[in-house]
């Protein structure tokens, strides 16, 4: 019996087998003791009935990322299944529980050379009243896994308890029969037992956005729903209501982005939260925030593009829009969160920075951090509060757009007597009236250049890890991948530095130089067909010694050993 | 609909000297508007003769401040209260306006004012019950008229101008 | 609307002066806006609120150059998107008083939609909408309330479509107060304007304002506007029989209703932000 430091299961149902629940309470009852874990899932286009796949890695420390395999896939049926196999990575070294009454087995599963051993789930299911063969499979996995009955009564409790005793009884009796069927199974590996845990939180990205969000200030969002993206905007609408705040939803995107301006108009720190097609129509009021400079902040949980794309997956394909997508010439902040923790740091900090700067704060989250609910420790309180600097009265007439020493104007607050101005997306004087002429225009976008350039961001900007003469570069949700597998590629002696950008604009120069100084080669790794990332790089930054890109498009999240195989590869 | 359907009530001599002042006063209000709309629009001729046009009210208005002699007649104008139907009889057409017009559009406008403000007046005359308000209502009739009389002299001054007045070669422009 | 508490002093202390910033209106002389400006600003001292409690939100048009032209609070927003800008200020800001200046181009064509939701949402702000059936500020182009038969350059011989009933669309989308007036006219105009302010939620006053430049027959209008038939009702099913009969020119109050206005409550004690990390413990 081997201790596993993770282990990857999947779980695959359809037509309300309850796949996608089962899942969810084996990551909550492995959390609850004491595991760390992460949980993804993949599912068919119906809105119900449809094949789903929960993907549950547990593992004894933080994960970021799937692993490049799994160890366990239970099939409650094979409907449609096959559309998983090439998500599902499962070989010699697998263990599958198939039902024998479930269907055919997948050809990805009979090909892939892993045991199969059959519990009858369904007939099993019919001997308990009300039982259900997920309840059955999820018992199976946690016995084989290693995990206890006993931290499953209380998660039963709570989790059915409205549905009524004899739902909570039956799930009972039914995890109690899956128990025992495992018992007659044999599974060579289980988790290690779990070091002391800090103090630790089950979300998911877009629940900890959406908290960021609230930590940093923003007391409105505007909400139109858009897939990844609404838990965002669901889980904010009683929770901003609770700390004094108001959601207001919105008849489409032009409304949400332009609502939020209206309310940071009025002093109220604001944000909204959609996809790419979203973001694409909330391009031309990030404008008028720029010019206008109100400080707004839009997260973008971005899914495959272009257009409708692939809703339900992930991709890294808005970095063009958002850096480059705004008419004339727009500087503004773009951000990006690197793990479903940091999700909370970034949108906070975006928060900070948007109203310290008075300039609209793009954040670039991806489905896959939005839905992957991760055991993480508790994130660190940050002092980062979004409070824009507000006018004060003055015998001199107030002038909205005056010229600083750093950019910043100090901003009047509608209410406050002798400072009445009009914000205007047209091209203004210091005072903010409209002009075309030739200095006022240069004098403005220079400070709204020179503002950004001259902020001092810290060293939040990026996260830079390890020592070495390859580096490996990239962002986002690829940046826990990528660790692993320089993880991997170090017990190999190859020393891999990773240097994953938090604040993608403005541009960090210096700071970039400084991270890559002695690296001779360069890998990187991003989730985009037109290697956006990479291109990005090139336009900015010098990049030193030679580069090589490991891109790809969604639908599938780039894996460690991929990455690790790409450092091997160069290495020699 | 008769103008004086909308007009405030002037019940009181000092109603009146209040009443009297404020349409001289929206007057100059309503001719330094022109005058700044032509100066924005590039007709200098316009602006003098808008300009001019307002310190000739402004000097009524003064007048009738002296004529009132004790009476607050700010004050008084405040409590007696605005037109709720049309405008104040010497308020001239602002739809009359053309950044092309010249001198004898303006004296046109002028003089529709200055038939207004008389025939209020007149029908104070008519209608009022006081005997002090009917006769200082009468004078004012007098100092319209001779208004009236000046406006006609100035248009003799300045011809009708020819049909193509408004024509401007160079095209509108769009500005966003 | 909240009560204004106001005392005789205070009324009459505030002049339509206060309200008027320095800046020269850049409109054409004879532009039926200037008269809506001095509505604005005599609506304004009416009401009495002092300038900076009062927020003018306009779009991009002739129109929507209003904002700078008052000494109120103003932003000059985007194209057709006002009425999402003044939502999210009156939601948060419940203490302001909320002017939206549109046109008939920016309000009902690339603004529709937002119209419609602003009616059917009934936050308290008023809407009002300079209408001289043409696009002004882009050189003459048809606008939704464009006679089918109008000439222009982009629609030769005239786009052959019906013009958009802005009143209907306001009466069947919920809005709560809806009139119209004439720029000719701007003490009514004002009396108006006092009244829709005042009057809770959403409140829609469609101006007619004559375009002197692209609409030279407007010069008209002056002779065909006319007082409503008919009174104002709060039964918006006979608001709607009495709009049949509207010929574009009914001057006054069509329907004030007695929806409630939505604004979210605020909590009276807010809880601290740490509060909601309890969800997330393992």
């Amino acid at each position: 019996m081997t201790e596993a430091q993770n282990l990857s299961i999947a779980i695959v149902g359809s037509g309300g087998a309850g796949a996608l629940t089962s899942g969810n309470l084996l990551l909550e009852a492995a959390t609850a003791a004491g595991w760390y874990g992460l949980l993804t899932r993949t599912v068919g286009p119906q809105i119900r009935g449809g094949e789903a796949a929960a993907l549950i890695r547990l593992a004894s420390r933080p994960v970021e990322c799937l692993a490049d395999r799994f160890d366990l896939l239970i099939g409650i049926d094979w409907l449609n299944a096959d559309r998983f196999g090439a998500e599902i990575q499962i070989g010699p070294h697998s263990l599958v529980i198939s039902d024998p009454r479930g269907g055919e087995l997948p050809a990805f599963v009979q090909n892939s050379g892993a045991r199969v051993v059959d519990v009858p789930l369904k007939e099993m299911a019919k001997s308990i009243p009300e039982g259900r063969p997920n309840m059955i499979a999820l018992g199976v996995v946690a016995k084989l896994v290693g995990l206890n009955e006993d931290v499953f009564a209380a998660l039963i409790e709570k989790r059915l308890a409205e549905k009524g005793k004899v739902s909570a009884q039956a799930s009972r009796a039914a995890l109690e029969a899956g128990f025992a069927a495992a018992g007659a199974i044999e599974f060579d590996r289980h988790l290690a037992a779990p070091v002391a845990a800090k103090k630790r939180w089950l979300a998911s990205g877009n629940e900890t956005t959406g908290l960021g969000a609230i930590r940093g200030g923003i007391r409105f969002a505007a909400a139109y729903p858009i897939t990844p993206a609404s838990e965002i905007l669901e889980w904010l609408a009683p929770r901003l209501a609770k700390v004094g705040g108001v959601l207001l939803q919105a008849e489409d995107e032009l409304a949400s982005i332009n609502m939020i301006i209206g309310a940071s108009f009025g002093g109220t720190p604001a944000l909204t939260a959609t996809s790419g097609p979203g973001l694409s129509l909330m391009i031309e009021a990030l404008g008028l925030a720029t010019a206008a400079e109100i400080p707004i902040v839009v997260v973008d949980v971005m899914r495959g593009g272009p257009s409708t794309g692939i809703p339900t997956k992930s991709e890294q394909a808005d970095l063009n829009i958002a850096i480059y997508g705004f008419h004339g010439d727009a500087p503004h902040l773009v951000l990006a969160p690197q793990s479903v923790g940091d999700c909370l740091f970034t949108t906070q900090w975006a928060t900070y920075l948007a109203e310290a700067l008075q300039a609209p704060a793009i954040v670039l989250s991806d489905q896959f951090l939005g839905q992957t609910v991760a055991a993480i420790e508790r994130p660190a309180d940050v002092a980062f509060i979004g409070e824009r600097i507000r006018h004060t009265a003055t015998n001199a007439p107030y002038r909205r757009y005056a010229l600083a020493a750093n950019g910043i104007s100090p901003m009047a607050i509608p209410g406050m007597p002798g400072a009445q101005y009009t914000a205007e997306g047209l091209t203004h004087s210091e005072r903010g009236t409209p002009t075309s002429g030739a200095a006022e225009h240069r004098v403005q976008l220079d400070k709204r250049r020179d503002k950004l350039e001259q902020f001092a961001f810290g060293d939040h900007w990026a996260t830079m890890e390890g020592t070495g003469e390859i580096a490996i570069v990239t962002w986002g949700s690829l940046t826990g991948a990528v660790r692993e597998a320089i993880e991997l590629a170090g017990r190999d002696g190859i020393a891999v530095r990773l240097v994953a950008p938090r604040l993608l604009l403005p541009v960090q120069n210096a700071r970039f130089a400084a991270a890559l100084d002695g690296v001779k080669r360069i890998l990187v790794v991003e989730q985009s067909h037109g290697g956006q990332f990479y291109r990005y790089l090139r336009a900015h930054y010098d990049l030193p010694g030679q580069t090589r890109v490991l891109h790809r498009p969604g639908p599938f999240p780039i894996r460690p050993s991929e990455i690790h195989q790409e450092i091997t590869a160069w290495r020699n | 609909m008769s103008k004086s359907a909308g007009a405030p009530k002037v019940s009181t001599l000092a109603d009146l000297f209040g009443i009297a002042y404020q349409i001289e006063i929206d007057a100059v209000e309503r001719y330094k508007m022109l005058a700044e709309q032509m100066e924005t629009h590039n007709n200098p001729e316009m602006v003098n003769v808008f300009r001019d046009l307002a310190r000739a009210e402004g000097i009524h208005a003064e007048e009738i401040r002296r004529q009132a002699g004790p009476i607050d007649v700010v004050a008084h104008a405040l409590r007696v209260g605005r037109w709720s139907k049309g405008e104040s009889p010497e308020e001239v057409d602002l739809g009359a306006a053309h950044y092309m017009m010249t001198p004898w559009h303006a004296l046109q406008m002028a003089l529709v004012g200055e038939e207004r403000a008389l025939a209020f007046f007149t029908h104070i005359v008519d209608t009022a019950k006081d005997p002090k308000v009917k006769q200082m209502a009468a004078e004012f009739v007098e100092e319209e008229a001779e208004h009236v009389n000046l406006v006609h002299r100035l248009l003799r001054k300045y011809p009708a101008p020819s049909e193509s007045w408004p024509h401007d070669p160079d095209p509108p422009i769009a500005q966003e | 609307m909240e009560e204004l508490r106001l005392t005789a002093d205070t009324q009459l202390a505030c002049k339509p002066g206060d309200y008027r910033s320095d800046v020269k209106p850049v409109w054409c002389p004879g532009c039926g806006d200037y008269h809506v400006l001095m509505a604005f600003t005599r609506a304004f001292a009416q009401l009495g609120v002092p300038p900076e409690q009062i927020a003018v939100i306009s779009g991009i048009g002739c129109s929507s150059r209003i904002p700078a032209y008052t000494n109120c609070y103003g932003f000059h927003g985007v194209h057709g998107r006002s009425l999402a800008l003044a939502a999210g200020l009156k939601v948060t800001r419940p203490d302001l008083t909320v002017v939206v200046a549109s046109g008939d181009g920016d309000g009902y064509s690339i603004g529709g939609n937002h119209f419609l939701h602003a009616c059917r949402r009934n936050i308290d702000i008023t809407y009002v909408v300079m209408d001289n059936r043409v696009y002004g500020m882009t050189k003459g182009q048809p606008s939704p309330t464009t006679e089918p038969d109008f000439d222009t350059a982009i629609s030769p011989g005239g786009t052959g479509l019906s013009p958009f009933h802005p009143l209907v669309a306001a009466l069947a989308s919920g809005a709560n107060f809806i009139a119209r007036c004439f720029a000719g006219e701007p003490n009514e105009t004002a009396a108006m304007l006092v009244e829709a302010i005042r009057h809770p939620g959403f409140s829609f006053v469609e101006i007619l304002s004559p375009c002197v430049t692209y609409r030279p027959d407007q010069k008209q209008w002056k002779d065909l506007v006319h007082p409503a038939p008919v009174a104002p009702t709060n039964d918006p099913a006979k608001a709607a029989r009495r709009i049949m009969t509207d010929d574009g020119f009914n001057i006054g109050i069509l329907y004030r209703g007695e929806r409630r206005p939505y604004q979210p409550k605020f909590a009276p004690q807010s809880l601290d932000p740490s509060v909601l990390e309890q969800e997330f413990e393992i």
